[in-house]
Formats: C-alpha cells, sequence, structure tokens
C-alpha cells in the first residue's frame, strides 16, 4: 500500500492552519485602502534593507563626507563627495559634510559593511526589502531620498511598501557591538542620539548577565603591524 | 469610429472607444494581469528565492503564477533571477524571443539588473541590454515578498497598460556608444 502514503501526510497535516503569509507587495484597492490581509511576515531584528542617513537629535546630519563607506563597498555602488561645511549654515557638526551621496539599488548586495565602516553611525539599514523599480533612474538613490526627514523618520518613496516597525532599529543592533568586537563592551552606550529616536538601549547581552567585575581598559594599538 | 492605419505606433489609439470595447479592454488586460505564466529562468542564488515564492509559505498561486513553466511559448513573464554570463546571452534572448505577444520580463536582482557585485567581463551588466526588462527588484538576492512587491508592480502595469503597444521608455537609461568610428551613437537600452 505504498501509493497511498503520500496522501496519508497530506490529510495528517489537514488540520494544523494556513501557512500561506497574505503579502499582496501592497496592492491598493480602488479606494487607495491596502487589503486587511496583505501583512508582511515578521523579520530579524537585523535584516539589511533599504539605507538610511541619519541625523543628530539637533537635525544636524551625521555624514560627514568622508567616503568610506564608498571605500569599502564591494560592490562600488556607494558615490559620495563631501564639501566643507558652508560657515553661517552648517549642515553638519565639523568641518565637512557630504555634498552628494547616492545609492544605486541595483548593484547594492545589502551586507551593511557601509554601516560598519561609518565613524559616525550616519548610514544605517532600516529592514524595508519590498520595493521595485520600474526603470534604472528610480533605483538610485539621492541623498534628498535617503536622507530622513525632519522627523526623523524615513521617506516613503512611492515605489516602496513600509509598514510599521520598518524604520526601527536601522542596524542599531549591530552598533551595540562594540567597534573593537570585544563583548566585554557590551552594554556600553557608545553611540549618539539620533533625530526621532533619541539615544538607542544597548543591547541586552552578556553584560547584562554577567557584568565585568573591574572597569574595562581600552587597549590602545601603539606598537602596531601584525602579531 | 477611426481606422487603425499602424498598429504598431498607434495601438488602438485610432479607435474611439464605446461603452463595449473599452470594458473589453479592461476586460483583457485585467485576465492578462491574473494570469500570467512565468517562465523559468532561474540562473544563480536569486533562482533559490524565487522557488521559495512558487512554494506554500508565499504562494504564488494567489497571484495566478503559479505555473512555472518550461517552454517559453506557454509563459509570459520572463523571471530573469540571477546573473547573466556572456555564454548565457544569446541563450536568453533566444527563450525571449520564443516567448509569445504580450511578453514580459521581471530582472530579479541585482545580478540581473546591472551585473551586481560582479563587474567583470564574465557576467552581463544588465539584462536590459539584452531583452526590455519591465521591473526590477533590487536585493542580493531579492527575498519572496520583495520578488512578490515586483510582481504587484508588473500587475499594475499590465491593468494599466495599453492592449497592443509595449510600454515605451525601456530602462530609462541612454548610452553613449563611443567606438571611435565616425559619429557617437546614442543607443537607448532596453527598447525593442
Amino acid at each position: 500500500m505504498g501509493y497511498f502514503e503520500g496522501f496519508g501526510v497530506t490529510f495528517r497535516k489537514w488540520g494544523e492552519g494556513v501557512t500561506t503569509r497574505e503579502y499582496r507587495g501592497g496592492r491598493t484597492n480602488k479606494d487607495g485602502d491596502i487589503s486587511v490581509k496583505d501583512e508582511k511576515a515578521p523579520k530579524p531584528e537585523r535584516t539589511h534593507g533599504r539605507h538610511v542617513l541619519n541625523r543628530y537629535e539637533d537635525g544636524m546630519e551625521k555624514c560627514i563626507g568622508c567616503e568610506l563607506c564608498a571605500g569599502v563597498c564591494p560592490a562600488k555602488c556607494i558615490y559620495v563627495r563631501g564639501a566643507d561645511n558652508p560657515a553661517e549654515d552648517p549642515k553638519s557638526p565639523g568641518e565637512r559634510y557630504g555634498y552628494v551621496y547616492e545609492i544605486n539599488y541595483l548593484r547594492c548586495i545589502h551586507c551593511d559593511l557601509c554601516v560598519e565602516a561609518c565613524p559616525t553611525e550616519a548610514i544605517t539599514e532600516t529592514k524595508l526589502f519590498e520595493f521595485s523599480f520600474t526603470n534604472r533612474s528610480d533605483a538610485i538613490y539621492t541623498k534628498e531620498e535617503l536622507l530622513v526627514g525632519d522627523d526623523g523618520k524615513p521617506q516613503n518613496l512611492p515605489w516602496e511598501d513600509w509598514r510599521p516597525g520598518d524604520d526601527e532599529n536601522t542596524s542599531g543592533w549591530m552598533r551595540a557591538t562594540s567597534p573593537s568586537g570585544k563583548a566585554a563592551y557590551e552594554g556600553q552606550v557608545a553611540w549618539g542620539g539620533e533625530l526621532g529616536y533619541g539615544v538607542r538601549e544597548p543591547e541586552l547581552g552578556q553584560a547584562q548577565e554577567d557584568p565585568p567585575e573591574v572597569p574595562v581598559e581600552i587597549e590602545t594599538d601603539d606598537h602596531g603591524g601584525h602579531h | 469610429m477611426g481606422l487603425i492605419e499602424n498598429i504598431q505606433d498607434d495601438g488602438l489609439g485610432g479607435l474611439e472607444h464605446n461603452v463595449v470595447t473599452g470594458q473589453l479592454e479592461k476586460l483583457v488586460s485585467w485576465s492578462r494581469a491574473r494570469s500570467s505564466w512565468p517562465a523559468t529562468f532561474g540562473l544563480a542564488c536569486c533562482a533559490i528565492e524565487m522557488m521559495a515564492t512558487g512554494g506554500s509559505h508565499y504562494d504564488i498561486a494567489r497571484l495566478g503564477m503559479e505555473v512555472f513553466r518550461a517552454s517559453p511559448r506557454q509563459a509570459d513573464v520572463m523571471i530573469v533571477a540571477g546573473r547573466v554570463s556572456q555564454k548565457m546571452a544569446p541563450v536568453l534572448r533566444q527563450v525571449y524571443d520564443q516567448m509569445m505577444e504580450p511578453k514580459w520580463v521581471i530582472s530579479m536582482g541585482v545580478c540581473a539588473s546591472s551585473g551586481g557585485m560582479f563587474n567583470n567581463y564574465a557576467i552581463v551588466q544588465g539584462v536590459d541590454q539584452i531583452v526590455p526588462v519591465d521591473v526590477y527588484a533590487p536585493g542580493c538576492p531579492p527575498g519572496p515578498q520583495t520578488l512578490l512587491h515586483a510582481i504587484n508592480t508588473l500587475h499594475t502595469q499590465i491593468e494599466s497598460g495599453e492592449l497592443l503597444r509595449r510600454r515605451q521608455g525601456g530602462a530609462g537609461i541612454v548610452v553613449e556608444q563611443l567606438d571611435g568610428q565616425g559619429e557617437t551613437q546614442l543607443v537607448r537600452l532596453g527598447q525593442k
């Protein structure tokens, strides 16, 4: 009776409910409403999606135009040009700011290396991954499109499908790890505030369960070179 | 009622629609969008995500697209999933040419759309150099939900488009071809 064993599996699974996620690509009806069934699947906390350029809590841009992100990008999809801050109307605290900032989303592989490289946490990645283009010029995001608005929220472009929660913790968990990768730094806030979100809480991890008894000393690698 | 002199250039524009033909046009484009069968053109890791979209969790059958056709003559949408090597390019073009009109192309993933991180001699830098692309799905690879978003974009285009003409504009980029022989040629990518 080997013929019907396959049917047996099917019938056993019958009552286990529906697994299908009714995501419909943000399709709207005649009135412009999204269907109630049109829900995204829950995403991991560290999802890499569309980038944003963040601002400080006073509205200043975080990007300083250092081009480290463009240098580290394996797909060479970022184009940055820095310029001197205008003295009467500075865009960012410090000397320089990102004058041109473009990301080509038909090249970007969302590896988050730009986020790792950024010294000021200016560029982070949101959890938005539901977007598609009908021509190539839409796919090249300019600085105006990447920069967060005055409320600190990312801009919703017509070819993107934002849902609540997509903009939260934009690569924030990545930043919770110390730059040197030492676990002892975990739980210490070492990053600046962000417009619209404030100073983010550190990741609850090792430091919470097992606090270091001695204060952490920052080792400076003065002798340099390889070991 | 006017006459259509050149169907390639004018489409159905020469006709003055009445109630019947106008509704008929809507019905045809509605049915085209609701049963656009994809041709399997999985070339790399994007194909895994394309298969995941066909699976039960994302269930592409909701959109009338569950029949992935191995024969291009039975397919309407070609989902180019993965990087296209220079040797694969003529095959891809042949499969596209074998498809029946009306036909559409989704360029899935950054490798198909622009070469992605493989900016080298072996990979075609954008499949729109070979076939006209309607929708680009970004990501490396795009998840099933990104593909579903691209499919929704395509369906919206099919429903709002014309019956007998392709959407003009192509990929939206113009390349200056500098071959050093005579004058510079402007080539518009992704057009028929």
